[in-house]
């Protein structure tokens, strides 16, 4: 942590009004509109996936190829519409494979139009969300095999390093990783919302 | 426009359990700059490694909420407490009667602040405390005391003096007993440190094995092993409590301590890339909630090299 050491004459010089230089901005301001736009839809976008595919085990891939599509594409140019983007990317990626499988009928893939979409969600309803997510995260941790739900406890509410949560329940620093893992996994899809996604839990 | 050639070999669940590990890592063990080279290295491989992880990031930065769930310290007065209720029933047991009532739980109120939050809470006595970055405090009391609990991070005490209700922060073994006064507090692993800004105040280190009377101005740096007095000039108080209006002051500070305090106040870390780098030293006023402009100033000033990856920013020759 940052001492302020005494008897060091005061320079004066202070925080200069520089501008942002360029590349500062893509990166971060990309990660910033994926977490705050892209990743709110998950929940919605996995509701329709599973609803428009038949096969459910494939439904966390074609997640990762739309998220990987639409961030590539927000690289160019952020979308101003983030949640019709987003739809318009899984109908479009599901119309390919289902040419590309013969397997399901386009058909089935419904309009865009007909989708039931949660609208922008307005800022009480941020803040009820809020409250929300520590009764999801409760429900969650109480879900999680016990020695990883000790492991989470220990590392995440206690705040203790990884050393002393493997010393505190005499495991190897190997399996407090493996839980950590396991629990940062689990909690994060019920914070995003992939109820009842078989391949949630591994 | 399709995925880079690695991920479409490997399926969403073990990119997500690569993401996973490696956000463990970087969070319950030692992290080097090597280590977080190794990190660069595999979320440049694909764009899927890099939102896994941002995604997992983002939700995990969400599960800070759980911290309310954080079960009450078993220190030294819980643990009395339940040996005088253990006694308590035996004694009930003895007597064959159920007249006598375990001793009420005193309300505590808890108040935490997320990384980069702060919060002002006021008093009923008129007292005023500020909540720093990342902290977690615990108020509560019986008739002859106030009692704060810092559990975790920092606090900037103005507490109105009472004789017969003294205000009492404890930080695990060690506590300050304030006699009318402006002051400071933070903890940290079996360590506390007090800055006395105005008035009068005691420290009693590790459950009062050492206590020490401060005078303005005095910093006491109290471990389980040792209690440590340094004297401040009011200028260095006044930067030490930047933090109240937003800003963090380095005098002379070197990049790596300069790092560590903007990453007390932000989920996007600076990582320090050599230990040259490490040892430089700066100085100014900065926006606590902007590592950016920061790494921008360090970047002109200390013509440094900035990459910014996703989660961190990377200072290098």
């Amino acid at each position: 942590m940052a001492r302020v050491m005494t008897h060091t004459p005061d320079t004066g010089r202070t925080f200069p009004d520089l501008r942002r230089l360029e590349a500062a901005m893509t990166s971060s301001a990309l990660v910033d509109w994926f977490v705050r736009e892209v990743l709110p839809l998950e929940a919605a976008l996995m509701r329709y996936l599973r609803q428009n595919w038949r096969n459910p085990d494939e439904v966390a891939d074609l997640r990762q190829d739309i998220y990987v599509q639409v961030y590539d594409a927000a690289r160019k140019q952020v979308p101003t519409h983030t949640k019709a983007f987003v739809f318009q990317t899984a109908r479009n990626l599901l119309i390919d494979r289902v040419r590309h499988d013969r397997v399901v009928p386009i058909e089935t893939v419904p309009d865009l139009e007909t989708l039931d979409v949660p609208g922008d969600v307005p800022s009480p309803e941020r803040a009820a969300i809020a409250r929300d997510d520590l009764r999801r995260l409760r429900a969650a941790l109480d879900k999680l095999p016990p020695r990883c739900r000790e492991a989470v406890v220990l590392g995440r509410i206690e705040g203790l390093p990884g050393r002393a949560i493997a010393v505190r329940m005499g495991v190897s620093d190997q399996a407090v990783s493996k839980h950590l893992a396991n629990g940062i996994r689990a909690l994060v899809n019920e914070i995003y919302g992939r109820e009842n996604d078989r391949e949630g839990q591994s | 426009m399709s995925t880079s050639g690695e991920a479409v070999l490997k399926s969403q669940m073990e990119i997500e359990s690569e993401a996973a590990e490696w956000l463990q890592r970087r969070h319950f063990w030692d992290w080097s700059a090597s280590d977080q080279s190794e990190l660069d290295a595999w979320l440049a491989q694909s764009t899927a490694h890099e939102i896994a992880f941002v995604r997992l990031m983002a939700g995990y930065g969400r599960t800070d909420r759980l911290v309310a769930l954080r079960a009450p310290r078993m220190d030294r007065s819980a643990l009395t407490r339940l040996l005088r209720i253990a006694a308590g029933l035996a004694v009930v047991a003895a007597l064959g009667t159920w007249a006598m009532q375990t001793p009420s739980t005193p309300t505590e109120t808890r108040y935490v602040t997320p990384v980069g939050g702060r919060q002002t809470i006021m008093l009923a006595d008129g007292s005023r405390i500020d909540l720093n970055t990342d902290s977690e405090i615990r108020l509560g009391g019986d008739r002859n005391h106030r009692l704060a609990f810092l559990d975790k991070g920092e606090a900037y005490f103005q507490i109105r003096h009472d004789a017969s209700r003294p205000f009492v922060v404890r930080a695990g073994a060690h506590r300050v007993v304030d006699l009318g006064t402006k002051f400071l507090v933070r903890t940290g692993g079996d360590r506390m440190d007090v800055t006395l800004v105005e008035g009068r105040a005691r420290v009693d280190a590790n459950g009062g094995a050492r206590s020490v009377d401060l005078l303005p101005g005095d910093e006491v740096i109290a471990t389980a092993r040792q209690l440590t007095t340094v004297h401040k000039t009011s200028q260095d108080l006044g930067n030490q409590l930047g933090w109240r209006r937003g800003v963090i002051v380095f005098r002379h500070t070197t990049l790596a301590d300069a790092a560590a305090e903007f990453n007390r106040y932000n989920p996007n870390r600076i990582v320090i890339g050599s230990a040259e780098v490490a040892a430089l030293k700066i100085d100014g006023t900065f926006p606590s909630d902007d590592p950016d402009s920061f790494a921008e100033i360090a970047q002109v000033i200390l013509h440094l090299r900035v990459e910014r990856r996703a989660g961190s920013i990377v200072l290098t020759k």
